[in-house]
């Protein structure tokens, strides 16, 4: 029997965390933030059906970056949380909050327990009611949890895309502005990104009890000018 | 609670019922009433082994130009008591489907907010809608499952009506208490007063209705079965509940608002009594 080689701890996380940051990296960025009638999310994202955006439940949608089947796989686990919990007790007893600690846990756990962690960053966005304002909570891939309250930018380059994202921002913009300066922000200086690039959808009141609604063709173009 | 992740032998995908199964929260009631009673079949009073339970009765659909009307009318009974005076048998399924129930009170509305989460369930995790023909599929799934404790006197038989997208068209569906599902070109009705309900649609319908027409139709074959059947209740002027009605048409579900309705059955009584008869 042959021993293993000894490898310091601190060198097994870096290596992991290295992995996972190159995976997520490699694919395109997201961004989701508040706007004066409820939450926008836009990806970079020129596929018509693998979506990076989808529907968790009434008023919460969910974004991921990296990895698709990862992220995919994480997304019905959520809608599936989110239909099992509002059928065993009631559709308002289903919250981000709890389902966004439930993604932080398993990622954590992946993180520090398997060879391999998730390649993926994801978004659980909430919309808000009277009382309680929107959400975006923010996961990574090791599990670090982040709730933001104006935007969130998911993906490589990130912190460049922030930036850009920051200088436009504006409290209680409109959809129209928000939808502008986030497709910018994405494409940056050297790119433009059209209505045939993007995945666009928003959570809004209006629509009845399901809030998520796509933003698709001739409604996106007309929005973006 | 934990995110329900699965190996990919045992994922569930899109069934709703089947991941709550795996999942091991309590679905349908257990089988296995007190024995005694078993078979006493659909009696419209309501009860099995000797313990009575609430019953809901008279519901119809009816297909017109753009879609599809349903009506149900609002009594619960038990035994041969009224249990509740307005309750809700006509229920969204989705967003072009509705479903109506009669039979066993618990168990129906039970399957009906199943059948709901079910449809949303398999729309999100598929990203795209199930077809009508697969609704109604569904539906008659969860019928069949039902059939133990039917034949035990929990009978649960529904009435699924949509407007079918791509066909451009409005169907209906009948089940009996077996899973069968059948396709009804015209109408139907269901439940104890359900037969009073079929004779006044038959003699009053005609092909390619219009949404008033129809309307008027269901309200008035409810009327005429709450007059038959003891066990439908008619409409309620002194506390103001009247039958729910609702179409489906290529706009989606719609409930027909109360005013319209209670407008329509003073209107209904007003008219009889102008031309003589009885109201």
């Amino acid at each position: 029997m042959t021993m293993p080689y000894y490898v310091a701890p601190e060198q097994v996380m870096k290596d992991r965390a290295e992995y996972a940051q190159k995976g997520i990296a490699r694919g395109r960025s997201l961004v989701a933030t508040v706007y004066d009638q409820g939450i926008a999310i836009v990806a970079d994202n020129p596929s018509r059906t693998l979506h990076k955006i989808s529907e968790i439940y009434d008023r919460i949608a969910f974004a991921g970056v990296g990895k698709y089947n990862e992220f995919d796989q994480l997304r019905v686990s959520g809608i599936r949380h989110a239909d099992t919990k509002g059928y065993a007790y009631s559709r308002e007893d289903v919250d981000a909050r709890s389902l966004a600690n439930l993604y932080a846990q398993y990622l954590g756990q992946v993180f520090t327990h398997e060879m391999k962690p998730l390649e993926v960053e994801i978004l659980v966005a909430e919309l808000g009611t009277g009382t309680h304002p929107n959400q975006l909570y923010h996961i990574a891939y090791e599990g670090t949890i982040t709730d933001e309250d104006r935007y969130a930018v998911l993906g490589g380059e990130t912190e460049a895309i922030a930036e850009r994202l920051e200088e436009r921002w504006t409290q209680g913009w409109s959809l129209a502005e928000a939808l502008r300066a986030a497709v910018d922000a994405l494409a940056g200086p050297d790119r433009t990104l059209t209505g045939g690039d993007l995945e666009v959808a928003v959570l809004t009141n209006g629509n009845g009890r399901r809030t998520f609604r796509r933003l698709v063709d001739d409604e996106l173009q007309a929005l973006l000018g | 609670m934990t995110l329900p992740l699965f190996s990919t032998t045992e994922d569930p995908g899109p069934d709703f019922a089947g991941l709550i199964r795996r999942l091991q929260v309590p679905l349908h009631p257990t089988m296995g009433m007190p024995s005694g009673g078993a078979a006493s079949g659909g009696m419209p009073g309501g009860s099995a082994g000797g313990a009575e339970f609430r019953h809901g009765t008279t519901v119809v659909a009816l297909r017109f130009a753009d879609g599809i009307v349903m009506a149900g009318d609002r009594r619960a009974t038990e035994g041969h008591a009224i249990a509740h005076r307005a309750m809700q048998k006509v229920f969204p399924a989705d967003r072009y489907s509705a479903v109506a129930i009669a039979g066993a009170a618990g168990p129906a509305v039970e399957m009906v907010r199943l059948f709901q989460t079910q449809l949303e369930h398999y729309e999100k995790v598929e990203g795209v809608v199930l077809s009508l023909e697969g609704k109604a599929n569904q539906l008659s799934q969860m019928v069949r499952e039902h059939l133990p404790l039917a034949m035990q006197g929990l009978a649960v038989v529904p009435l699924f009506a949509g407007y079918d997208v791509t066909r451009g068209t409005g169907r209906i569906f009948t089940y009996d208490v077996t899973g069968g599902h059948y396709e009804e070109t015209e109408h139907n009705a269901t439940g104890s007063g359900g037969r009073d309900a079929r004779t006044t649609i038959k003699l009053g319908y005609r092909a390619d209705m219009a949404r008033d027409e129809a309307v008027e139709l269901a309200i008035e074959a409810l009327y005429e079965a709450a007059d038959e059947d003891s066990a439908t209740g008619g409409p309620d002027l002194i506390r103001g509940i009247y039958p729910l009605v609702a179409t489906v048409t290529a706009e989606g579900f719609e409930a027909v608002p109360e005013d319209e309705v209670a407008e329509r059955f003073a209107s209904l009584i007003e008219r009889r009594r102008s031309e003589g008869r009885q109201p």
